[in-house]
């Protein structure tokens, strides 16, 4: 198999990675029209949740149960204690808020777990590596992240798409004024969708700990990315969270794998390296400003939003 | 504390002692320096536990006078570090400043505290300007010049035969000057330098290409949680069995908790390793890992040294600072027990001292530390004191 297959492989990972997180912002941002900063210190507290209980059970799936249950109760909590209060106010309110939220947990988390990074073994059954064709091996647990991303992805796309909840859901995109006059709990629902939203990140990180460093301020990175995703995708859409992730996971890595290759037909190898590296990182968001341009609305505008 | 040291001061008078004598009472203020908030306090944290395990181990005191230190969070930003310094060398009058970790800091603080005329004295960062043109006769450096921890890993690959090297570094200044300190000693083929953005996460993209240029060699410069995250994806590609590892500041004692067993083997260059076979050592890596229970790494120990020096310059002075001339030759003379052993300071402030490649190994209690492999250079100074104008 290519390298070309291989990186594709990379880029669906990436780009299912960021789904996770993404999903939950855009229902968070599309339904309750909340902007959420702090949606990437709760993928960080995934992390966290997941290295400590892995540590205690030393078993990867009980952990892993244990910390989505945390990371459930955490963002109740947080919901509770403090978002309440500002789904009314202002988005520079929300924004300032949840910014102080991603400078108080940051620092909590030092404080508790310490500055150094932490490790997460990969689970025993997911050791090794496949060969793929001319040496190259790609790592069974990132087809484990690559699985558990479609999986989650099948079961969003069921519960919003088939149940009463989704229903409530996809109407809230749409219009929280007219549901909640229609004599739903918005209240209720929001809180629903928080919750699952906390975890959906939280599920992120935890399957990101193997792989990823454990470290304070992990989330910071994730969230620009996210936020990106949700613009292209579409606020408030599944569907397009989706879509705009697979298309940010994928143009990322095939641009950071290929870019210095092709700028080398245009000019020397130490200008092509040197363009290369900056193009490469800018790549996402030229397409996020394409997409701006040609569609304001993202690829898949939830339906019923101006 | 200030009741006590006046009280002391009057005790003394009354004894009809010295003036002089009562003034060598007077607490030594010492500035330290250190990043101790964000992604890279692990690092600040075992420079500050470092030389505050010094002067504990000191007695408290140096050359008779208690130590008083003034810790500050440099927070990693130049600016801040700036106006931190200039308040602490106004307000508290510090003799001495120990610190930074980062060279960025370094850049911006070496003016301010070398102007006052205080001694700065850094445990870890020694950037080539203060080696070259730019050096000054109050600085002193314990760690090594930025180089050449690299130029070790390079030697060490030159050495060994390999022929073909892939390079990786963040897109910074201090990794494209790794891969050049790498470059001064290596002659052979360069695959491909690849310079990845500062805090990238995922390195998949990065290791498929190297699994398919079949390299000899792999020379790693990733500190921090970009090391751990890189370490943990080039085991899980199944590429540590075949391809060599060499690095520097990737797999260290700041690493190793989160980056444990895939680490292993893997090579760094440094000046010291936990496991250096002196009495000295072995006794403060027995200290430092009984007060903070983590293993200490190059970090603490070049901070330690830092206070052992000043204490050394101390004890030559009889305590008295007002002297510079006698302070500053009598810290030249690096007249102290090193941690490393060898010690002694080249005409610019900088080390000349040995280095080794070490490399990650798992000790009986289960804790990770690098080991000392193979020395690679003896009594190294670096290149850039040629042009320093200091004697």
């Amino acid at each position: 198999m290519s390298l070309l297959a291989i990186q594709v492989l990379n880029g669906l990972q990436l780009g299912l990675l960021m789904f996770l997180v993404a999903a939950g912002l855009t229902l968070v941002f599309g339904v309750m029209d909340f902007i959420n900063l702090a949606h990437g210190v709760q993928y960080m507290m995934g992390a966290y949740l997941a290295a400590t209980f892995i540590g205690w059970t030393g078993h990867f799936v009980i952990g892993l149960g244990m910390a989505l249950i945390g990371i459930m109760v955490f963002g109740l909590l947080l919901e509770r204690v403090m978002f309440r209060h500002l789904y009314a106010r202002s988005h520079l309110d929300q924004v300032l808020a949840t910014f102080g939220l991603i400078l108080f947990l940051n620092q909590g988390v030092k404080m508790v777990w310490g500055a150094a990074p932490l490790g997460v073994p990969v689970p025993e059954w997911f050791q090794g590596s496949v060969l793929l064709g001319d040496g190259i091996l790609y790592p069974v647990y990132r087809f484990v992240i690559i699985g558990s991303g479609l999986l989650m992805a099948l079961v969003l796309w069921l519960v919003v798409e088939k149940t009463r909840l989704g229903m409530l859901v996809r109407a809230g995109a749409s219009n929280a004024t007219m549901l909640s006059a229609l004599g739903v709990d918005v209240r209720k629902l929001f809180m629903v969708i928080f919750a699952f939203g906390t975890m959906l990140a939280g599920f992120a990180g935890a399957m990101a700990a193997p792989i990823l460093s454990v470290e304070p301020g992990m989330g910071d990175q994730v969230l620009i990315l996210a936020f990106v995703v949700i613009v292209i995708g579409g606020i408030g859409s599944i569907r397009g969270a989706f879509a705009g992730a697979l298309l940010v996971g994928l143009i990322d890595t095939l641009a950071r794998s290929y870019s210095v290759d092709f700028m080398r037909l245009f000019v020397g190898p130490a200008a092509a390296r040197g363009i290369a590296n900056g193009l490469s990182s800018m790549f996402i968001y030229l397409l996020m400003a394409l997409v701006l341009f040609l569609r304001p609305d993202g690829l898949f505008p939830s339906r019923g939003r101006t | 504390m200030k009741k006590l040291v006046t009280s002391t001061i009057l005790g003394a008078g009354l004894l009809g002692l010295s003036l002089s004598a009562a003034s060598a009472q007077e607490p030594l203020k010492i500035g330290l320096v250190s990043v101790l908030s964000g992604p890279q306090a692990a690092l600040g944290q075992q420079v500050r536990d470092g030389f505050q395990l010094a002067i504990k181990d000191l007695g408290g005191k140096i050359a008779g006078r208690p130590v008083e230190i003034v810790v500050i969070d440099d927070e990693l930003k130049p600016d801040v570090a700036v106006s931190k310094v200039r308040g602490m060398l106004e307000k508290d009058k510090v003799d001495f400043v120990v610190g930074p970790v980062f060279s960025n800091i370094l850049q911006a603080i070496h003016k301010p505290v070398t102007e006052a005329g205080s001694f700065l004295i850094s445990p870890n960062a020694g950037t080539s300007n203060f080696a070259g043109k730019g050096c000054h006769e109050n600085f002193f450096v314990t760690s090594y010049q930025n180089d050449q921890p690299h130029e070790v890993l390079g030697k060490f690959a030159q050495d060994k035969g390999y022929k073909r090297a892939y390079l990786i570094a963040p897109n910074y200044q201090a990794g494209k000057d790794s891969l050049a300190g790498f470059k001064r000693h290596f002659k052979g083929e360069i695959v491909d330098e690849v310079y990845t953005p500062l805090g990238t996460l995922d390195y998949a993209s990065e290791l498929a290409k190297i699994a398919s240029a079949k390299p000899d060699v792999l020379f790693v410069f990733l500190p921090g949680g970009m090391g751990v995250n890189f370490v943990k994806q080039f085991r899980q590609a199944g590429l540590a069995d075949s391809l060599p590892f060499l690095s520097a500041f990737t797999v260290d004692e700041s690493t190793l908790p989160a980056q444990q067993d895939a680490a292993i083997g893997f090579r760094s260059g440094m000046s010291w390793a936990p496991n250096m076979d002196n009495p000295q050592s072995k006794a403060f890596v027995k200290n430092y890992e009984a007060n903070f229970n983590i293993v200490p790494g190059s970090y603490a120990m070049q901070a330690y040294d830092a206070g052992l020096l000043i204490n050394s310059a101390l004890v030559a002075t009889k305590g008295k600072t007002d002297d510079k001339a006698a302070v500053r030759a009598a810290l030249k003379k690096a007249d102290f027990a090193s941690l490393r052993g060898k010690f002694k300071f080249n005409t610019n402030g900088y080390p000349i001292q040995d280095y080794y490649v070490v490399k990650v190994a798992k000790r009986t209690d289960g804790k990770f530390q690098t080991e000392i492999e193979e020395k690679i250079f003896s009594d190294y100074g670096d290149t850039y004191a040629a042009e320093c104008g200091l004697k």
